[in-house]
């Protein structure tokens, strides 16, 4: 029997050394020290605290939103979930097969295939070639791509890389996904189609982290929201009572029809 | 919907990280790194290919074009070399075709080991992945541009009608050091110049000079007397173990031992830096 899919999290930091060419981590600097996040680490180097002591623990059947402005950790903290970056304290513990879906070109060469994109997500996967096969026409139907799969990733428009990678992260089924708010771009039909393959994706029991500004989104799929601000947890709660501090004001009757 | 039966479940897994590790488990984390790229080996091998295919896509002759350039090359250089040697053509064009061989390979796996990592920043950041999977991917793109130049070295031996015999064979334990060596070096220097950008270029302009103070157009005789300082170039040493054998000569113990001993401090520098740099490099991308 599967192990039901589990996150634990326990006083996770994770910090960002500032290294390289000037100009880069003269930005970063400036960035860090504007949000007063610089500080040394043990051997003194200049780090910029991009999640600190951040503890929380999903089930199965959680739907956690992100939320916070650019720069508060968002996507670091989906990064290290996803197992990307390692923590430099704290302990954390993912229990489960995982899938993220970051970044629409993330993963994604390209220079490659649609097709060819697919095959490498499903090797990655340790899928069989029958299933490799299967997964190309599922994704290959689902993103609407048509004779698309056999050109270069780079010849795609936008909406397409988006609607392949989408395709792509929901046809290898996780118990656990993360997702970066990228993936509510597109028009709206994809968009419909998209949240109809996610809700199934979801409703198995499993995981979900979503890093979003769209308050929607956050009504419609979270049981619960983390309001991040400066690498740390500033709010946790349901999606009302985080939201409604959030926007500083209850929430519009607009708002609390999409719920 | 009909997919539904048959979706394809994401890899299982437990990650249990801990900050500040102990060394112990640092080496453990490395271990796994290793044991899950080796898994993935399908994967390093389709991205392997799909570099060749890619560098050469829309190219009429594809991945014929290594093999030609190495044709041509090997055969202008074989025929100014020995004229500028003053040596027998038939004596050296089939020797320098093997070393130019050998040593493109190793040469490439030094410098593109460099950027195994900075290259994949992409992946690396996408997805969790094994780091050593990137290093058996370079690894196996190198060696299809080898198989591609080695059409070259058998027409050259059938040309010149050289048969180096069953010493031949000795080639193969020599194959092996260099398959580890080399994904030892991708480690190494794919996670130092990650951190030190600068240290690429470094590199490249190093194996230059390498290229130069190692027998590879030249023949070791003709160092004459001074022939006892080549095994202190760590590159003789590892070129002659598979070199020698398919010349049919037996290497010296005194290169066998030298390649060991190069290959031994490599292999152990490369795991004490990998062991510590593992879970930095993606703060490095």
């Amino acid at each position: 029997m599967r192990r039901n899919a589990r996150i634990d999290i326990d006083g996770v930091s994770v910090f960002f050394p500032l290294y390289h060419g000037s100009s880069r981590s003269l930005k970063k600097t400036i960035l860090a020290a504007a949000s007063g996040r610089l500080g040394k680490d043990m051997q003194q180097r200049v780090v910029v605290q991009a999640l600190r002591d951040i503890s929380f623990t999903l089930n199965s059947g959680d739907r956690l939103g992100l939320i916070g402005m650019n720069g508060a950790g968002k996507t670091t903290l989906l990064r290290t979930l996803a197992g990307i970056y390692e923590p430099v304290m704290g302990h954390m513990r993912i229990d489960g097969s995982l899938n993220s879906l970051l970044d629409p070109n993330l993963g994604m060469s390209t220079e490659l295939t649609g097709r060819e994109n697919v095959l490498l997500r499903g090797l990655y996967n340790g899928l069989p070639r029958p299933e490799i096969s299967r997964l190309e026409e599922d994704v290959a139907t689902f993103a609407e791509l048509g004779d698309f799969m056999d050109l270069p990733i780079r010849t795609y428009s936008s909406g397409m890389v988006m609607r392949l990678g989408f395709a792509m992260a929901t046809a290898i089924r996780p118990q656990i996904l993360l997702m970066d708010e990228w993936f509510m771009v597109g028009d709206a039909e994809f968009r419909e189609k998209a949240q109809v393959r996610l809700e199934n994706m979801v409703r198995g029991a499993e995981i979900l982290v979503i890093s979003t500004h769209d308050t929607s989104v956050v009504r419609n799929w979270c049981t619960r929201v983390l309001w991040l601000d400066q690498g740390r947890i500033h709010l946790d709660g349901t999606p009302e009572e985080v939201l409604e501090a959030y926007l500083g004001h209850p929430l519009t009757p607009l708002e609390a029809e999409r719920v | 919907m009909s997919s539904t039966v048959h979706d394809p479940v994401a890899r299982a897994g437990v990650l249990d990280f801990r900050g500040q590790m102990s060394m112990a488990a640092r080496n453990r984390w490395a271990v796994r790194d290793i044991v899950e790229g080796l898994q993935l080996w399908p994967l390093a091998r389709s991205l392997g290919w799909l570099d060749i295919r890619l560098r050469y896509r829309g190219s009429l002759l594809g991945p014929g074009w290594l093999t030609l350039s190495t044709a041509v090359m090997i055969g202008a250089l074989g025929v100014l070399y020995s004229t500028l040697f003053q040596i027998d053509v038939h004596d050296y064009l089939p020797f320098l075709a093997l070393s130019q061989i050998l040593w493109t390979f190793l040469a490439a796996m030094v410098s593109e080991g460099c950027s195994c990592f900075t290259q994949a920043e992409g992946m690396i950041l996408a997805v969790r992945m094994p780091l050593f999977l990137h290093a058996l991917r370079t690894l196996v793109r190198n060696v299809l541009v080898l198989a591609h130049n080695v059409l070259v070295l058998v027409a050259v031996y059938i040309y010149f009608q050289i048969n180096p015999g069953w010493t031949a064979l000795l080639s193969l334990p020599g194959m092996a050091i260099w398959v580890v060596d080399m994904l030892a070096f991708c480690l190494l220097l794919g996670a130092f110049c990650a951190r030190f950008r600068d240290v690429g270029p470094i590199i490249g302009s190093l194996m230059q000079i390498a290229f130069f103070l190692t027998p590879v157009i030249w023949q070791p005789e003709q160092l004459g007397p001074s022939r006892w300082v080549l095994p202190f170039n760590p590159f003789f040493a590892l070129l002659e173990i598979v070199r020698a054998p398919l010349l049919g000569v037996v290497p010296s113990h005194t290169v066998w031992s030298a390649a060991l001993l190069y290959s031994g401090i490599l292999c152990l520098v490369a795991w004490l830096f990998f062991v510590r740099a593992r879970g930095r490099v993606p703060f490095w991308m």
